[in-house]
């Protein structure tokens, strides 16, 4: 420790370096300007100049999300914050790393309505992990070192520190603390081994056993010890929306994706197992439908969540074991290894039989004649295009189902999506954070008319930073999943779902510097995909013009259970 | 059913509006809540009272346990428990009334804090019930203010909170 003292902007980038962050998405304002100038003055921290607040938090999201790595972005006081906001509740709701730095007036200002001042800290209070307000410029550097503490473990999440403009303006020590303590807050890492115990008594005596997992798997990277787990005991395995790439996508024992969207054989088996191990997942509506539809099957469940509150909140769990998923999967392999049983070998080639007969359903089938571009053959010829080893964000929607229908995701963080918040305008300023954690790697941004319009203007940033991305746009000139909706539950009356007075999309890609390619017949998928996959240093716009009536199956309809799902060979 | 929690948390601003907001956000009903420093300045005690089936108490624990400024939770309702609540209650007495009004407060035990000509202001402590049938005990047309606490709460015996 020096005698120096440094200054609180001073003092924020030497947080950051300590904290070894390297990229940090934001957009300058008033009561940022000194931290801005500090910026200016170093190389270690490299800041990415964004077009809109909410585009530097997904950014910084999506950079999380491929890397592992505390997402930081900043931005300035009022509006600043307010248009971040949709960005924080989207990583919190997927449980996302961040720490998100927000200018404030100065102290004395606080409750004057100042000009752009606003409430950071009540205003993202439901939608953050912790926040913090900076009075003081020595608590500077301890808040940091807690808010990265906090972001990191335990379930993690979104963290913001708010600071006044006075306090990155006053001077003090600077000294950035070894360690970080605090009584209130010391999450369960280790599983109870008695549960562990009964976990796998329960496993070992399973006829019809299931693996459920989530984004608590790609979390904690624990998907090696999940494959392990999975194939000593030759379970089936199924995702989550947030849990694709989680078990490798195309191995024999995964059923795909469970779920609203999810696959038949997913569904039937999670709807039909006697014995279901769910692991970093939180049964919510879209993945179990109905609780009590899903409550009429006996099963017995096993829950391993890091999160206790996330145990026993939708459906009632006999074996709850709470710790870091990665940790209690060692430590079932472990257990299983050491009483060396397996499961009953009749019932589980039984109950494999019925799976494959689920299975041969194939109901992911659709016609692909035709003349117009169906939207699952997009996504098809992106995996084989791509040789299934490209990172995907999405926006939400059809495109977004169909992405994690038809790309086979056989790697964890390769598959970036919002999943719980479902905020449209994720996919473009993610796939920003994705390239930036992995340089030289291809990223595919699938979205759709809707969708892509919502953060548009990051294309702007694509061209500052040369990301050469690759956005997939499956162009239906509908809402897609809301015209769906309507088809299938409000009698054919597609109230403002029509996207009209579309722009052209090759000539906005043209104004932002970009290549645009319109592609308009099945023939053309293929080569144009290749084409502009070839191009390594651009950023390509495929406008794919898909067919308008092409809608997702199978589906759960709202309120009914998993098993109740709408085929596409039953209309 | 009808539950009473202790709360060990943080004293820092904001604490209290995240339990606050907490409850809003995920639909839980306060019935009452108090919150003060504890002998160790940088605690503060909450108690606060609530209602929900089993499943809804064990989540509204869980919940409070994951807020980084909660240090400790307890549902004082799970074993045998102390409760009391304070109320200032100001009643109109002129002529026959102030007998009658001094003889109700002497019956539960209240005392009178406060005398003018027309009125009495009463202290009277307890559990929320025994406030409840106090108030219910008065004539209506005589009550011109009420002030309640709501329940602060402890455990019997050797059962204690503390970090």
């Amino acid at each position: 420790m020096s005698d120096k003292e440094l200054n609180g902007a001073e003092i924020v980038i030497r947080c950051l370096q300590e904290e070894g962050v390297e990229v940090v998405f934001g957009y300058p304002g008033g009561a940022v300007l000194f931290i801005y100038d500090e910026l200016f003055k170093q190389d270690k921290v490299k800041h990415v100049l964004v077009r809109h607040e909410q585009g530097a938090a997904h950014a910084a999201d999506g950079y999380s999300r491929a890397s592992n790595r505390v997402g930081v972005c900043l931005v300035t006081s009022g509006p600043g914050i307010t248009n971040a906001v949709t960005g924080i509740a989207t990583a919190y709701m997927d449980s996302i790393p961040m720490v998100i730095l927000s200018g404030q007036v100065p102290t004395n200002y606080i409750g004057q309505d100042a000009f752009q001042e606003c409430d950071a800290v009540g205003i993202t209070r439901p939608c953050v992990k912790h926040n913090f307000l900076v009075r003081n410029v020595a608590d500077l550097a301890p808040t940091f070192k807690k808010a990265f503490h906090i972001a990191r473990t335990g379930r993690p999440g979104p963290v913001l520190i708010d600071i006044p403009k006075d306090v990155t303006a006053a001077t003090c020590k600077f000294e950035y603390p070894a360690q970080v303590s605090m009584r209130s807050y010391s999450p369960v890492v280790r599983g109870h081994p008695g549960q562990v115990k009964k976990a796998v008594q329960l496993l070992t005596e399973a006829k019809r056993p299931v693996v459920y997992t989530g984004g608590g798997v790609i979390l904690s990277d624990a998907s090696a010890e999940l494959l392990e787990l999975v194939k000593m005991l030759g379970l089936p395995c199924t995702n989550t929306l947030m849990g694709l790439g989680g078990f490798p996508g195309t191995d024999p024992q995964f059923l795909g994706m469970l779920g609203m969207h999810g696959t038949y054989q997913a569904n039937m088996a999670m709807q039909n197992c006697d014995v279901l191990l769910a692991i970093g997942a939180r049964f919510d509506d879209r993945v179990i439908g109905n609780p009590e539809h899903f409550g009429q099957v006996p099963r017995k469940i096993i829950h391993v969540d890091v999160d206790p509150s996330s145990i026993a909140k939708r459906v009632k769990v006999d074996v709850p074991i709470v710790g870091n998923v990665k940790d209690v999967l060692e430590d079932l392999v472990r257990t299983i290894k050491a009483v060396d049983e397996k499961p009953d070998r009749q019932a589980l080639k039984e109950w494999w039989e019925q799976i494959d007969q689920w299975r041969s359903r194939d109901c992911l089938a659709y016609a692909k004649t035709g003349n117009i571009i169906k939207p699952q053959w997009v996504i098809e010829k992106l995996y084989e295009v791509t040789g299934g080893d490209c990172f995907v964000t999405s926006d939400v929607g059809q495109h977004q189902m169909w992405a994690a229908q038809y790309y086979k995701f056989d790697k964890p963080r390769r598959w970036i999506n919002s999943g719980g918040l479902g905020t449209m305008g994720f996919g473009l300023p993610a796939a920003m954070g994705v390239q930036f954690a992995n340089p030289g790697q291809t990223v595919a941004c699938v979205t759709g008319e809707s969708s892509i319009q919502m953060c548009l203007q990051e294309l702007s940033t694509c061209k500052q930073y040369r990301l050469p991305i690759k956005i997939i746009n499956l162009n239906n000139r509908y809402m897609g999943m809301v015209r769906q909706w309507q088809q299938f539950f409000h009698g054919n009356r597609y109230s403002e779902s029509y996207m009209d007075a579309l722009p052209d999309f090759v000539k906005l890609a043209d104004g932002y510097g970009h290549r645009g390619v319109r592609i308009e017949k099945p023939a053309d998928v293929e080569p144009a995909l290749r084409e502009a996959f070839s191009r390594k240093d651009e950023l390509v716009f495929m406008d794919f013009m898909t067919d308008q009536t092409e809608n997702v199956f199978p589906m759960v309809p709202g309120g009914k259970g998993i098993s109740e799902m709408i085929l596409a060979e039953n209309l | 059913m009808r539950h009473i929690i202790s709360i060990l948390l943080e004293n820092e601003s904001g604490a209290l509006s995240r339990v606050a907001g907490l409850f809003s956000a995920r639909a839980y009903n306060i019935e009452s809540l108090t919150v003060a420093p504890t002998e160790d300045a940088s605690l503060s005690r909450m108690t606060l009272v609530t209602s929900g089936s089993d499943e809804v108490i064990e989540q509204i624990t869980k919940q409070l346990n994951k807020l980084i400024e909660v240090v400790k939770v307890v549902d004082l309702s799970e074993a045998a428990h102390i409760e009391r609540e304070l109320m200032l209650i100001k009643v109109r007495a002129v002529g026959k009334d102030r007998e009658e009004v001094k003889r109700m407060c002497d019956i539960f035990r209240g005392r009178i804090l406060d005398v003018t000509d027309g009125t009495f202001t009463i202290e009277i402590t307890g559990t929320g019930s025994k406030l409840d049938a106090f108030v219910e005990g008065m004539d209506k047309t005589l009550i011109l203010e009420t002030v309640r606490t709501g329940a602060s709460g402890i455990g019997r015996g050797e059962r204690i909170l503390k970090i």
